[in-house]
């Protein structure tokens, strides 16, 4: 640590960090746009620019690093004019658009001219005209909002390893594309939407189902029933103003009644049979020489990943469903007979953290004989739209309890949410089911937190197995590189397409900071630590659904409705 | 006429190519096959183990490569300065009205192509236009709709015949 002045008061300075940094820390306020935490600085945009006393010119602090003695000016005339102009360069061929605009309310760019008093548009640029990309299930590009930022370019490839898309051509006729520009429904896209929180305007959106819930809802022949992902009532209250870790599963099952949903299950209630049927299948590949490391597939991004670019893993991925997948088919099956309703009038809406979930729900063998297990699906951003659009304020409502059949479920499976949930759920059950003895302490912390890559090895009876969880699928691609040069001490894997799981999914409020995704993560632990029912394997309903319908894990009716299969993906990598 | 070379040979003569190989690989496929089709790109990221999104993002940020096949009459409309100050600018216009298409581009039953070029050394004729390498001077928008037309009506009437 070392002392710096800014703005005339005297702050402190660690070394090898960037003048952006330690200006942060003491909580002076500079505009970014290509700035993204935990990445190299590329230093594109100049929005950060301060004065440095003794250097000639305006210094980006995004990318220069601190140094002694440095006195530092963030809010000169200078300073700001210059900022100013950077945005009414921004502005100047920008479809004034913010009434009919997705990000209305919510733009990082309009803030950014509001912040900087831009009140006036100061140039006339001609304008591209591109024609907006709907050809994907999940995501929207509308390229006539990108102010070229390069933030999604950067998500798709440093942090995902996807590289779907990149800067096409040059100067003013430069836009962001896919390989030769085609939609990115046939690109390498794999749907994540991480693209979508990292965007300063609406040039990234999700695709929407809203509008069509709601015809739904309105037909009074359909029996509407909704399904909610574990990390999606822990984010759903910062849409409503209230602090990231709140969580509202409770009031948001009360409000998705008023809205005018038939049945409210909880998607937790699928992950504890994840549980049973995932943790049979890794028994019977250990037991019986199928093809091990097994990767987990709730994730549908990383299933799509597997498909695309390393096609050679796909016998080592749990054939298992989703969670959300599973609810789906038992919802049009074992739900449908118990109710005597004809699955074709039954419309399945899922809530979910995800984009890709939406890919995921059209794939065309998530159904039976033509009905899809699951009809729309969406994000919680749209969930809150949905609440907005109908008048239902779900912080003002008192929590009730979701129905049965499917209503209850462990606090182990409301860990799906966040990266190494799914192991930690499946370690406690794995114990009991192998040992027949319940573990000391359920909480393993070595499976928590926000690092991309965690590991574990533990006795499990007499079997020792290695554990490893990772999330992005950066951080995937490097495991699987590690597998493929022949390492061999792990046997099964879980991966989460979004850093940090579920509760930073491409569906979830925008805006969120590391310090909010932790939050969301510390809320599901608090839910967890809370509980009475911890383990999967003790789920009662679960066990019913066994009894009366299923038969066992891994029987045939399970294999008719909660497995499935994959295919090697042809598409421009 | 030389033989043409393959993609693979092209590659196989690039032994360990690193990205900075990128442009003089994807300048001799273009010479080789006359445009950068999706299975080239493909198979240069494979070797340069580049996603294919970042080739197209680099090849497109020059002029000179295009993406489509030429068509049966490639049309080449020069941008130079004589050129231009002699109306280059609106005889570019009428073709890309006529044709449908932008540089770069091909019609869709692989008729026409189109491409812009700087200076082709006769500026005195300005405005220059040369299709299928025979030069076409002072044309005016007037003028070159009329060569276009002709073209189309030869290629009909081969059609039908
Ligand atoms: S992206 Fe932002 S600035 Fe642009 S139209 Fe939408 S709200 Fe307005
Ligand atoms: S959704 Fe994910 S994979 Fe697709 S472009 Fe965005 S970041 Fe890349
Ligand atoms: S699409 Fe969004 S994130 Fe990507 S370059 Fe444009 S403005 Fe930036
Ligand atoms: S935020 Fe510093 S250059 Fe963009
Ligand atoms: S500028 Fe057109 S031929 Fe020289």
């Amino acid at each position: 640590m070392f002392a710096i002045e800014a703005n005339g008061q005297t702050i402190e300075a660690k070394r090898g960090e960037t003048i952006l940094q330690s200006l942060k820390r003491a909580g002076i306020n500079v505009p970014t746009i290509c700035h993204m935490e935990g990445l190299l600085p590329s230093g594109t945009c100049r929005m950060c620019v301060v004065e440095v006393e003794g250097y000639g010119g305006l210094i980006p602090s995004c990318s220069y690093p601190v140094a002694e003695g440095m006195k530092i000016r963030t809010n000169t005339p200078d300073v700001m004019t210059t900022r100013k102009t950077i945005i009414d360069l921004l502005l100047s061929n920008h479809p004034d658009d913010c009434l009919y605009c997705a990000r209305n309310g919510n733009c990082d760019l309009a803030k950014l001219a509001a912040d900087n008093g831009v009140r006036e548009r100061s140039y006339q640029g001609g304008r591209n005209r591109r024609p907006k990309d709907i050809s994907s299930p999940s995501i929207i590009r509308d390229p006539d909002k990108c102010i070229l930022c390069g933030k999604c370019v950067r998500m798709c490839d440093e942090i995902q390893g996807v590289s779907a898309i990149d800067f096409i051509a040059r100067g003013s006729k430069a836009f962001i594309g896919t390989a030769f520009n085609q939609g990115l429904n046939v690109s390498s896209c794999i749907n994540c939407g991480q693209c979508i929180l990292v965007c300063p305007t609406a040039a990234l959106s999700e695709h929407k189902y809203v509008n069509e819930v709601l015809q739904a809802l309105a037909d009074p022949d359909k029996v509407v029933v909704v399904q909610h992902a574990p990390a999606v009532s822990v984010t759903i209250a910062e849409e409503f103003g209230f602090a990231p870790g709140t969580d509202f599963d409770g009031k948001m099952t009360a409000a998705l009644r008023r809205v005018g949903f038939d049945r409210v299950f909880d998607t937790s209630f699928t992950a504890d049979l994840t549980i049973m049927e995932e943790g049979s299948e890794l028994v019977d590949r250990v037991q019986n020489g199928g093809a091990l490391p097994m990767f987990t597939s709730c994730s549908p991004g990383w299933v799509k990943f597997v498909e695309e670019f390393y096609p050679e893993f796909l016998p080592n991925v749990s054939t298992c469903k989703s969670p959300q997948q599973m609810m789906g088919a038992i919802i049009k099956s074992f739900f449908a007979q118990k109710e005597k309703i004809d699955p074709k009038n039954i419309v399945s809406v899922s809530l979910m953290p995800c984009t890709a979930k939406k890919f995921e729900c059209g794939r065309p063998e998530m159904g039976q004989d033509f009905v899809a297990d699951v009809d729309y699906v969406l994000t919680t951003r749209e969930l809150a739209e949905l609440f907005r659009i109908t008048g239902v304020n779900p912080a003002a409502i008192e929590p009730e309890a979701p129905d049965t059949p499917f209503g209850e479920r462990s606090s182990a499976g409301k860990l799906f949410g966040a990266s190494g949930g799914v192991m930690e759920a499946a370690l406690r059950s794995a114990v009991f089911l192998l040992t027949g003895e319940e573990m000391q302490d359920y909480t393993i912390q070595a499976l928590r937190g926000m690092e991309g890559s965690k590991e574990l090895r533990v006795k499990v009876g007499d079997l020792e197995v290695g554990a490893a969880v990772v999330s992005s699928l950066g951080q995937a691609r490097k495991l699987m590189d590690e597998i493929k040069a022949g390492r061999k001490d792990i046997h099964f894997i879980e991966v989460m397409t979004c850093p940090g799981g579920c509760i930073n999914g491409g569906g979830q409020p925008i805006g969120a900071d590391k310090s909010a995704i932790q939050a969301r993560m510390a809320a599901l632990y608090q839910i967890d630590s809370d509980d009475q029912l911890r383990v999967s394997h003790k789920n009662e309903w679960v066990q019913r659904l066994y009894k009366e319908f299923l038969g066992k894990p891994l029987g045939h009716k399970s294999h008719e409705l909660l497995h499935t299969h994959y295919d090697k993906r042809e598409v421009l990598l | 006429m030389p033989s043409v070379k393959s993609v693979e040979t092209i590659l196989m003569d690039h032994p360990d190519a690193g990205r900075d190989h990128l442009i003089p690989i994807l300048q001799e496929i273009q010479e080789a096959e006359g445009y950068l089709s999706q299975e080239s790109i493909t198979k240069v990221g494979r070797a340069l183990e580049m996603p294919s999104s970042k080739i197209f993002g680099v090849a497109t940020f020059f002029n000179m490569f295009r993406f489509q096949a030429k068509g049966k009459y490639h049309v080449m409309v020069c941008r130079g300065t004589a050129c231009h100050v002699k109306g280059s600018g609106r005889a570019l216009d009428m073709v890309t009205k006529a044709l449908k298409i932008q540089p770069g581009e091909t019609t869709r039953d692989k008729a026409f192509s189109l491409e812009v070029v700087a200076c082709m050394g006769a500026c005195g004729l300005a405005p220059v236009v040369n299709i299928n390498g025979q030069f076409y001077a002072k044309v005016s928008p007037m003028k070159l709709q009329r060569i276009i037309e002709e073209c189309r009506e030869k290629e009909q009437t081969h059609v039908h015949a």
